[in-house]
């Protein structure tokens, strides 16, 4: 690595790891001078300490939580984009169902999942479900959003050639929506991490459920660690979506690519 | 491009719900194989009026017809811009007319490949548009239009938007496409030395609601090279055209 590059890696890294370094130690710090009190917020080393200790709890539920998410993601992304679709293509649909698609959005769902829980039981599916609700929408609005923003002229051009309605969709809407599909994606993958835990805290399993059973123990390093974890997947949630819209984009879209 | 369009319009109205009444009554014949200007000013109508004859809007009242005796879509619209698809290559972008069709692949590829040589694009083919220039981005456009061997081609201010350089070259190859292949050409323009210079008749439109104002005869050779600009003939079809408007009907 030479001078420049790694000066270059220095003020990139740096920056972002400065609060972090200075907000662990600060605290440190406060909770052993007993100016913090360690039951309000514990030292970020027992938090840590904590992780280590119960790790094989602690990434089984991980896992499970990840899990959910990813499915209850990847139904919202089927269900959502295809009902965009349907709502892009047929005006009688989108009059009827589109303000149902905005209930998702509004729908409470701590108050919501006990209902879940009697439709599905205690497990897996009310999680899943938890999740799907809370990130459908942003999906369907989003893709709603760009299916409606393709270029006129080029609407123009395949009528010009008679082109199929199938042919629309495919080669001219789907291919216009995709960065604003990618958009809807990337919050909705933050959110279906958020809908996962709700649905575990009632439904039980996962990080959710963790986070609940160490709160009633008094266990507040635990919480912390579960809290952390939680954040840091949804954390790799969003960046693999954003990943996967530099592969998709990257070669085209003016929002991947300032270099063209 | 063996057998070009006729275009008959008569008494053609265009009313819009917020911007009201585009054209007067318009009537007007095309012949098989013309190449005609449209000049007017911004906002006229003349583009509603093209894109009636491409077939993609409808007069309110009169009639418009386009004969061809070609039943497949014989027509190819250039837009004020390039309009091409972002995700697709220039290849890709010039073969999409003829996808659209469901002509075979490999076909397709050669006849794209060979409207690109036409335009001066035979080495850019794998290139995305946002790597092109604005100029290289109309080329692009022209090709797409060409590769469908169109019989009746129809532009709308398309090099408006260029610089002087670009906009001759790209006039000098237009006139040399239609002097080798002959279709029908309706060239939408505001630029009264373009419609001389690329056109054999001249279509004047009025403010809006258009009504026909001028429709005259471009008295120069058929063969045209790009010296025609400089010369006295050239002025004087120029300033006949500007001596029979008046400024006040359509300020050009």
């Amino acid at each position: 690595m030479s001078r420049t590059t790694l000066t270059q890696f220095v003020g990139r890294v740096l920056p972002p790891l400065a609060p972090m370094l200075i907000w662990t130690f600060g605290m440190e710090l406060l909770v052993r001078k007993g100016i913090v009190d360690a039951w309000i917020i514990p030292a970020p080393f027992d938090v840590l300490a904590s992780m280590w200790n119960d790790r094989s709890e602690i990434f089984a539920a991980t896992g499970q939580t990840l899990i959910s998410a990813l499915a209850g993601l990847g139904f919202s992304f089927v269900i959502g984009s295809f009902v965009a679709v349907l709502l892009a293509a047929f005006p009688w649909f989108r009059r009827a169902f589109y303000p149902y698609a905005v209930f998702f959005q509004t729908v409470p769902i701590i108050a919501l999942a006990p209902i879940l829980v009697i439709w599905f039981g205690f497990g897996t599916p009310t999680v899943i479900a938890s999740s799907f609700i809370v990130s459908v929408f942003p999906i369907i609005a989003s893709t709603l959003l760009g299916l409606e923003s393709t270029d006129p002229a080029l609407v123009d051009l395949f009528r010009l050639y008679r082109a199929p309605r199938f042919q629309f969709l495919v080669k001219l809407k789907i291919p216009f929506a995709l960065p604003q599909v990618f958009s809807g994606l990337r919050i909705a993958a933050g959110l279906a991490v958020i809908g996962a835990i709700v649905g575990e805290f009632i439904g039980g399993g996962g990080l959710g459920a963790l986070v609940d059973a160490a709160r009633s123990q008094q266990r507040i390093d635990k919480v912390f660690a579960a809290v952390l974890i939680s954040s840091v997947l949804g954390v790799i949630l969003v960046g693999s979506v954003n990943l996967l819209s530099a592969w998709v984009l990257g070669p085209w879209h003016a929002s991947e690519n300032k270099k063209l | 491009m063996s057998s070009a369009a006729g275009l008959k319009a008569h008494q053609v109205t265009r009313t819009f719900t917020e911007a009201g009444a585009v054209l007067d009554p318009i009537s007007l014949a095309i012949q098989p194989g013309e190449f005609v200007s449209i000049l007017g000013p911004s906002g006229c109508g003349k583009s509603t009026f093209l894109r009636m004859a491409a077939g993609l809007d409808h007069p309110t009242s009169g009639k418009l017809d386009v004969e061809c005796p070609r039943t497949d879509p014989f027509r190819s619209f250039v837009f004020q811009e390039s309009h091409l698809l972002p995700w697709s290559t220039v290849l890709r972008n010039v073969m999409l007319p003829l996808e659209l069709m469901g002509i075979e692949k490999e076909e397709a590829k050669a006849k794209a490949a060979n409207a690109l040589k036409r335009v001066g694009l035979g080495d850019a083919l794998k290139r995305f548009p946002a790597q092109l220039s604005g100029g290289m981005k109309m080329r692009v456009s022209v090709a797409r239009a060409l590769v469908t061997e169109p019989s009746f081609l129809l532009l709308d201010e398309p090099f408006s938007a260029l610089d002087e350089l670009n906009r001759h070259a790209l006039q000098d190859e237009l006139r040399e496409i239609w002097e080798t292949s002959r279709p029908t050409i309706l060239f939408v323009t505001h630029s009264v030395s373009e419609a001389v210079f690329l056109s054999n008749r001249v279509i004047v439109f009025s403010k809006r609601p258009a009504r026909l104002l001028l429709d005259t005869h471009v008295n120069l050779p058929d063969h045209r090279e790009a010296s025609l600009r400089t010369t006295a003939e050239f002025s004087r079809e120029l300033k006949s055209i500007y001596s029979r408007v008046s400024y006040e009907e359509a300020p050009l």
